[in-house]
């Protein structure tokens, strides 16, 4: 818990002023808020008082009294009433309280946004800047979505909560206290009255909360459901309509969604009595208080013999502040219900912050990668330290700058580990990884990884322009040098048939071009940069098999001096490799020309049959 | 594709409003309306709980000013008049009238709330259900062109919206509007001149809901859209979080995140400050109400020759007659209790507006959905199970017989019954998604029953649209297409799309389990059939493998399968709805080497017997096609089997040899 406190503490950094500077602003609010009805009640009964002695003496004679501060001296003889300055005195402190509460409120309030607003707005950077320096392995760890809901969901919550907390927080429970204290001053042992609802009010809230809040748990889970179905349905939408399911979806959701709604209702129906588990406590309340507060101030009037002592202001005074003590209690239950909810998100957020990358950048490092030479020394890869079985075991590879390398394998077989240890996406568990005859460990991470330029498997565009997508690779690449990547990836003739060619606006996450298209830009993007390697994650899958051959010729005849690893399902892909690399079960099956491992490699001869619809496959 | 649309935030159309509580009503006409008395009720009840405790504050002072000494106030019977009224009574007599009026009010306000929130959640199932309905029933164009994260967003965040609205706002907005009336109108009966007072007070308070509120609504809608930013942001970065990484992207990429994620703090702040502020300074302009009310009052007192004026008359009394002080005294105490009443409730009423702002939002962009153009269907011939009799005519039956019929209306009430062969034919075909650019060119495609036809060509070249045209997801722009020789236009779409099984490139399947998920083809399969269909798609081995075999739960889109695992199931459960044609659009997506051939092997199987048309990405698996077609954009360049197309030495040869040709 203290943990989470001080990353709260520590996010909230520039705004920490403003943070401090909330709770004291809404003291003095609470301050003025409870010192208000105690004056105002002080300036009805000196009035009252001078009514009553006005009305009940209605001579010309010069009466005085005592009022709460000062004798005041009254003459009604045509009912022109004197007055002391007592009675504009406490106008006038009224007034000035009112401005402190309201200048205090209004910049508590500011003060409130800045802090709450500044903390999600670091928190976001924050968590942000250290997924970024996550390896693939801190990324596996997480998953996309879970990292997602703690930068947005899970930062909102916290920051709601903690605004309620710097406001209400240290005010409620000095409201009771400041309201007691007062109520105290007021009305004496009456007070006690409050103290005896307080655990009522508590122990019902306490309850009806409790409880709601279990079943809103339980329905929540079942709406996320519900939820999920509807982009389920929305995404399948051809198959519903293709298989004529329209009704059946509607029923399923209807279903479902009725036995949503149930649930709904029986939790509502218990918040429901909130607010009149709140009302009834402070009816009651008042109830008590006007009846021993009549009587005792009935005794007093006749024989001091009563042991409370009050005035008809004070009863009034009295009912004030015992709303303002049960209305508190309810302040504080809600903020409890809230905290409850963020410390969980509290503890996803620290999760994230505290995570160690697990590659960082060497001391000293080389920021010059040498040339396109790959070698496999002994490699043994696990994708966690406890996992029984390696990815890869026993790699040993010997690769040229310039040559062209094709990678074979079925699912599972360890082609996406094997490339991407080459730009140290991972680090090995033993042996070594050497590019340009260094380890890759030594160099600097950006200088390798812009010489190593890998197309991912999954591979994305960003919001933006064709240029600015292209720009990764290169970031001061010239208009020629984009075109030329383009031709080369094939991907001309998409930016040449957009209207603002290189400017053409691309949509979140590429979402306007087809997954062909994607595919040969996302290889545009990474031969701009000129690397050395380049690595071919199965990147043409939707680019069909003219266009497939096209970009190998272009990649081969264009870029002589690159290496180039390709990573493929369909043999034609590879073919005409200088060299293919025939993973099973995370080992090296065999290595060899097209030709010679038709010959000599099981595996390739199944696989080439298969797609080719020779021998017995048909 | 047709361009995406891209999510407006606009405001809520005109008559949104009306419309919402038009359903309201209509649906929930009797507990609707007791709601409302209930609530009105609830008010009256405040109100007049607070009367009686100033009732009861006047009969004390009464009881201890009598002249002879002070009387015990429970007992005996006092004149008091406050509020405009004048009665005899005494404190014991007005507790009880304010318990039971503290317990009806108690009562009426649980029973309120409890109704509302039953409403609400009924009303939110209602319209949930109703917009998903509707949805099932849209063109393929409007889930084409509408993100899905948009319409995901109505069923999650409009309606959550459309709920604060019904439960909250609508409540509370009665229960202020009507408070604040009633609250006035007993103010003037007491006084004008101190009601003038209170409403100068509170036009400041609309004038600073107006401020402050209006600004917060403003840099609330700015703070929603670059919400929307940041979060695409994110959303993107995280799913592209390795292509980042592996471009050494990571400083551009904060760098960007921290200009959007700066600004949203700027609005962001902006809102709530505008949001934070408003209550202080209401409650206190209160404040400055409740203390000008006060010496207004006492000023009156003490201004000689200065009346009271009121709209009843009732407290119009001579306030220079010394008798009448302490009467008058009275009235400026009650009237300072409702002056507190009224403030606080064009409190809550100010905090309102931002609700019914964003529910309006909402609740017109969930009407909009519900207003979208459904389907048309006009077709009037429908498929039916059939059977020859013994003379070979064919005749309707219930019986599952695996023999299909049209059964065709004719204006003059005759019908007829045409056997289904699955013969298509599309008769010079165009096609344009978005009416301009023709996605196909006059097509001419023949398929004769059980024959296989093979689509190939480029991305981008029509072959997907073309089945989309059989199917009827799309109206053709000229042209036609006959089934059997039958337009197809005249034929029910549920009917039509029941004849024709599909194997979609992208695989989608549903939360549930294997099992369900095969039968999906077909509701009233039994299991023996399902695992039949399993065997028949290559799927039966690897789905005896998962952990609880056929009755593993799928989620996610199966994403506890393989992409070929996938596949093999949707090719099952095409194979169980056994439709006598068949399309099968290939999937790109890469499958390992091994599963691919289970998937071939599958695909084999179920096109045997029954008219098929192959979208091939692979030249290898469409060569014992009888027709291959060769489409380049939109248009058939060529046609024939696979030896003739060789022989031709046009496109097709060039795709299929390329290696050689390009080398």
């Amino acid at each position: 818990m203290l943990e989470k406190v001080k990353l709260i503490a520590k996010s909230v950094r520039q705004y920490k002023k403003y943070a401090i500077w909330t709770p004291i602003l809404m003291i003095i609010e609470a301050l003025m808020e409870c010192a208000m009805p105690f004056v105002m009640s002080m300036l009805i009964d000196t009035i009252t008082q001078a009514v009553t002695v006005t009305a009940a003496h209605p001579y010309n004679e010069i009466h005085e009294f005592s009022g709460i501060f000062k004798t005041l001296t009254y003459s009604n003889a045509t009912l022109n009433l004197k007055l002391d300055v007592t009675i504009f005195g406490i106008i006038i402190a009224l007034i000035v309280m009112a401005l402190i509460s309201l200048s205090a409120g209004f910049i508590g309030g500011r003060t409130a946004a800045k802090a709450s607003v500044g903390l999600q707005t670091n928190l976001r950077e924050d968590i942000y800047k250290k997924i970024q320096t996550f390896s693939f392995a801190n990324i596996d760890k997480f998953h996309t979505s879970s990292l997602i809901t703690r930068l947005t969901t899970d930062v909102n919550q916290v920051g709601m909560a903690f605004q309620m907390m710097i406001r209400i927080v240290v005010r409620a429970p000095l409201m009771i206290i400041f309201s007691a204290v007062m109520a105290f001053i007021a009305g004496g042992w009456m007070a006690v009255i409050f103290i005896l609802l307080i655990p009522v009010i508590g122990l019902g809230l306490w309850f009806v909360g409790r409880q709601a809040f279990r079943i809103f748990t339980k329905v929540f889970k079942r709406y996320d459901a519900l939820n999920e179905s509807v982009q389920e349905n929305v995404s399948g939408i051809r198959v519903v309509k293709s298989y004529v399911r329209e009704d059946y979806e509607k029923q399923k959701f209807t279903n479902a969604s009725n036995s949503l709604t149930g649930g709904f209702i029986k939790a509502e129906k218990l918040v429901a009595l909130t607010d009149p588990l709140l009302n009834t406590t402070i009816h009651i309340s008042n109830i008590l208080v006007i009846s021993i507060g009549t009587y005792a101030i009935y005794r007093g009037s006749i024989d001091n013999s009563f042991w409370i002592k009050l005035t008809v202001g004070q009863m009034s005074s009295l009912i004030t502040y015992g709303i303002q003590i049960l209305v508190s209690i309810l302040m504080i239950s809600m903020i409890l219900v809230m905290m409850l909810m963020s410390v969980e998100c509290v503890r996803r957020i620290s999760e994230v912050l505290n995570e160690e990358p697990s590659i960082k950048n060497p001391e000293n490092p080389l920021y010059e990668v040498k040339n396109g030479d790959i070698v496999f020394d002994n490699v043994n890869f696990k994708y966690k330290e406890t996992a029984q079985k390696c990815a890869l075991s026993n790699i040993n590879l010997n690769i040229k700058s310039g040559e062209f390398v094709g990678i074979l394998g079925s699912t599972g077989s360890g082609k996406t580990s094997l490339v991407n240890l080459i730009s140290r996406l991972y680090d090995v568990t033993e042996g070594r990884v050497l590019v340009g005859d260094r380890d890759v460990r030594e160099y600097d991470i950006p200088t390798l990884r812009k010489s190593v330029s890998v197309v991912l498997q999954k591979n994305v565009l960003f919001s933006g322009t064709i240029a600015s997508n292209l720009k990764w690779g290169k970031e001061d690449a010239t208009v020629e040098e984009m075109e030329k990547a383009c031709e080369i990836a094939q991907a001309l003739e998409i930016v040449k048939g957009k209207k603002d060619g290189l400017n053409s606006k691309v949509e979140q996450g590429g979402a306007n071009f087809s997954g062909g298209q994607k595919q040969r830009l996302c290889i545009a993007r990474a031969i701009v940069g000129s690397p050395k390697i380049l690595v071919l994650d199965d990147s043409t899958s939707a680019v069909d098999t003219k266009t497939d051959k096209l970009i190998r010729k272009g990649l081969k005849d264009q870029l002589p001096n690159i290496t180039k690893i390709v990573i493929a399902q369909r043999i034609s892909s590879i073919e005409d490799a200088d060299k293919i690399i025939v993973l099973d079960d995370g080992e090296i099956s065999a290595i060899g020309k097209h030709s010679e491992l038709l010959k000599t490699s099981k595996i390739y001869k199944e696989v080439y049959e298969t797609q080719n619809r020779v021998g017995g496959a048909k | 594709m047709p361009p995406m649309r891209i999510r407006e935030h606009k405001k809520a159309k005109k008559g949104t409003l009306t419309r919402l509580l038009k359903e309201l009503f209509k649906r929930y006409p009797v507990r609707l309306g007791f709601a409302i008395f209930l609530i009105l009720f609830n008010v009256f009840a405040n109100l007049s709980s607070s009367m009686f405790l100033n009732f009861i504050t006047v009969c004390l002072s009464t009881a201890l000013s009598m002249p002879g000494g002070a009387q015990n106030p429970f007992t005996g019977s006092y004149q008091i008049s406050a509020m405009g009224m004048t009665l005899n009574t005494n404190v014991s007599t007005l507790l009880i009238i304010l318990a039971s009026i503290y317990a009806f009010g108690v009562f009426a306000a649980w029973w309120w709330r409890r109704t509302m929130a039953v409403i609400t959640h009924e009303y939110l199932n209602e319209l949930r259900i109703q917009m998903f309905t509707h949805l099932q029933d849209l063109p393929i164009k409007y889930f084409d062109t509408h993100p899905h994260g948009e319409i995901m967003s109505l069923f999650t965040n409009d309606i959550d919206t459309i709920r604060q609205f019904i439960s909250g706002a609508l409540p509370t907005f009665i229960q202020a509007t009507s408070a604040i009336i009633l609250v006035l109108v007993v103010m003037m009966m007491n006084s004008i001149w101190m009601t003038i007072v209170t409403l100068v007070c509170s036009l400041l308070m609309v004038l600073s809901t107006v401020v402050f509120g209006g600004r917060a609504a403003r840099f609330f809608v700015k703070q929603q859209i670059q919400v929307a930013k940041v979060e695409g942001n994110i959303e993107e970065s995280m799913n592209g979080l390795k292509v980042i990484k592996s471009f050494s992207h990571e400083e551009k990429s904060e760098l960007q995140f921290k200009d959007l994620n700066d600004e949203l703090c700027t609005y962001s702040t902006n809102a709530n400050i505008a949001g934070n502020v408003t209550g202080p300074v209401n409650m206190n302009i209160g404040n400055f109400m409740y203390i000008l009310t006060a010496t207004v009052g006492f000023l009156m007192l003490v201004i000689p020759g200065f009346n009271n004026l009121t709209l009843s008359g009732w407290s119009a009394l001579d306030i220079n007659n010394a008798a009448n002080v302490s009467t008058f005294w009275g009235v400026v105490l009650s009237f300072l209790l409702m002056s507190r009443m009224f403030s606080n409730n064009m409190n809550n009423f100010s905090q309102q507006v931002t609700f019914i702002v964003m529910g309006m939002a909402g609740a017109s962009r969930c009407f909009d959905l519900i207003d979208e153009k459904p389907e048309v269907d006009e077709g009037y011939v429908t498929l039916v199970h059939a059977k020859k009799d013994e003379n070979g005519n064919i005749v309707e039956t219930n019986e599952r017989t695996r023999l299909y019929a049209w059964k065709h209306p004719h204006g003059d009430g005759s019908l007829t019954y045409t056997e289904l062969k699955g013969d298509i034919l599309l008769d010079h075909v165009d096609f344009s998604y978005d009416g301009h650019r023709l996605v196909l060119e006059d097509v001419d495609i023949y398929a004769h029953p059980g024959q296989q036809i093979a689509l190939v060509g480029a991305t981008g070249a029509g072959k997907t649209t073309i089945t989309n045209l059989i199917n009827r997801f799309y109206p053709l722009a000229d042209g036609k297409v006959r089934y059997d020789g039958i337009n197809i236009n005249k034929i029910k779409k549920d009917d039509l799309r029941r004849s024709l099984g599909i194997v979609l490139q992208d695989v989608n399947l549903f939360t549930g389990t294997v099992l369900e998920n095969i039968r999906y083809g077909r509701l009233d399969a039994t299991d023996e059939e399902c695992y039949e269909a399993a065997k028949i798609a290559n799927a039966y081995d690897f789905i005896m493998r998962l952990p609880e075999g056929f009755n593993t739960v799928l989620s996610g889109d199966g994403s506890n399968l393989s992409q070929g695992q996938r596949q093999l199931i949707s090719i099952a459960r095409a194979a169980v709805a056994d439709a006598p044609v068949m399309i099968l659009d290939e999937a790109t997506s890469s499958i390992d080497t091994r599963t691919e051939k289970l998937v071939q092997q599958g695909m084999d199987q179920i096109m045997k017997g029954r008219t098929v048309f192959v979208i091939a990405h692979r030249l290898s698996t469409i060569q014992n096609a009888n027709a291959i077609m060769v489409l380049d954009h939109g248009k058939i360049i060529e046609r024939g089997d696979h030896a003739s197309l060789i022989k031709q030495k046009g496109y097709y040869y060039q795709l299929y040899t390329g290696a050689f040709e390009l080398e």
